[in-house]
């Protein structure tokens, strides 16, 4: 196994190592321009949380579909269009007055890629990572998101290759609303169970 | 002792959490996008699996790792080429110097040594044909032995005791697939403990999940 020593100096900047290690590959045909284009144009404009807002959204507007997405999270979410890495096994978590679920990933950063995209800054950040398994009502309450005393606070650890996405409560006030108006009110913080998703 | 990556409940890495931006982009600096593409396609090239790129990112010295998350992506991109000899020692720093004016010599392209671990078929879902071990409601005991070099067990769960809550599909064991010693496929158990069970009595009411595989568990006595 390789010494970290042998690696190239982390005070070059990143953008120079990155830029060398590409030309590297490139110039030895192991990777191609296009190939990296595209992993980037993916992950920039097609995968993100605009797609679980869409799952969320069906599941308040569509009962059958809702208790589909609990009982089989992946294929439900597969009917939607939205599969891939980081997304092989979902399971679905239903917030509710009484339950309220939130997800970390405290060994890395695993995240549910095709339903959320990827991570952003907080969820990778050590003080989410090493804080939320040990006092989540502080963690959310600092975000602003006070759960009442009765209420079950569960904490998953994304540690096997399952994925989890939360089902965030439906806010009041919402009756009337589509579904893509409804997908529009649903936050990336919400469906990891940080905060609970905002009345209109 | 427990290692960066392992950050569950250690107070070392307790501090004040970042705001949170619902506008984040997705990648903050061009550098960014490419680290991400090129880490993905350095696993590829290198022969190697996801839990060998989980566990190259541990492998990261703690004031690195800590600089960044596609800083630690870079260094293990570049560990995972240098592990199988598709890149020299030394050859990305001495392009990164030449990049920026600076005349070195580059090393010769070494003589590639890629792992060669079969492959039960793409992903790390897996079909095992053992009877689980445990069942739902059961009590079960995560080992509290020295771990592996890579492991998913978390620190704050070893020699805890929690219940099975549900089985997950059967996976790929990471322990040995991040070495190539084999897939090992096993069943999985989301185990929930106690709060209290981690962190004591004091601990905030609640509890913690956590996906474990069969071989990190015994039954509880």
């Amino acid at each position: 196994m390789t010494d970290l020593r042998q690696t190239a100096d982390p005070t070059l900047s990143p953008a120079l190592r990155v830029e060398a290690l590409e030309s590297l590959l490139l110039e030895r045909g192991l990777v191609d321009s296009a190939t990296v284009e595209t992993f980037i144009r993916t992950y920039e404009t097609a995968v993100g949380p605009m797609n679980g807002a869409k799952v969320v959204a069906k599941a308040w507007s569509d009962p059958e579909y809702r208790q589909w997405l609990l009982e089989d999270g992946t294929a439900a979410i597969a009917s939607l269009g939205f599969k891939g890495p980081q997304g092989e096994h979902m399971v679905v978590l239903e917030n509710s007055p009484t339950v309220h679920n939130v997800v970390v990933c405290t060994l890395c950063s695993c995240y549910p890629w095709p339903v959320l995209g990827l991570p952003p800054s907080w969820y990778k950040d050590p003080a989410y990572r090493s804080r939320v398994v040990k006092e989540p009502r502080a963690v959310l309450a600092e975000w602003g998101t006070e759960l009442g005393p009765d209420v079950e606070l569960r904490v998953y650890d994304s540690s096997s290759e399952v994925r989890y996405l939360v089902l965030p409560e439906r806010p009041p006030g919402t009756e009337s609303m589509s579904e893509e108006e409804l997908a529009a009110l649903v936050t990336r913080d919400a469906m990891v169970g940080v905060r609970k998703v905002a009345a209109p | 002792m427990a290692r960066v990556h392992d950050m569950g409940g250690r107070t070392r890495y307790f501090g004040p959490l970042p705001p949170i931006d619902p506008d984040e982009p997705v990648f903050h600096e061009v550098w960014e996008a490419r680290t991400f593409a090129l880490a993905l396609l350095a696993n590829r090239v290198s022969g190697a699996n996801l839990h060998a790129f989980r566990h190259a990112i541990e492998r990261v010295p703690e004031e690195e790792y800590l600089s960044g998350y596609y800083q630690r992506w870079l260094a293990s991109a570049e560990l995972l080429l240098l592990d199988s000899g598709i890149l020299a020692p030394g050859a990305v720093e001495a392009r990164a110097r030449r990049l920026q004016g600076e005349e070195v010599g580059e090393p010769p392209v070494p003589e590639p040594h890629k792992p060669g671990m079969p492959s039960g078929g793409p992903g790390n879902l897996r079909t095992v044909e053992a009877a689980p071990a445990f069942a739902v409601g059961d009590p079960v005991t995560a080992r509290a032995d020295e771990p592996a070099p890579h492991t998913r067990l978390p620190g704050y769960a070893r020699g805890r005791t929690g219940t099975v809550v549900a089985l997950r599909p059967a996976q790929v064991f990471p322990d040995t697939a991040a070495q190539f010693t084999g897939e090992n496929p096993q069943h999985v158990y989301e185990v929930r403990f106690d709060a209290r069970e981690l962190w004591g009595a004091d601990a905030e009411p609640g509890s913690v999940t956590v996906d474990l595989y069969e071989s990190y568990l015994e039954r509880a006595r």
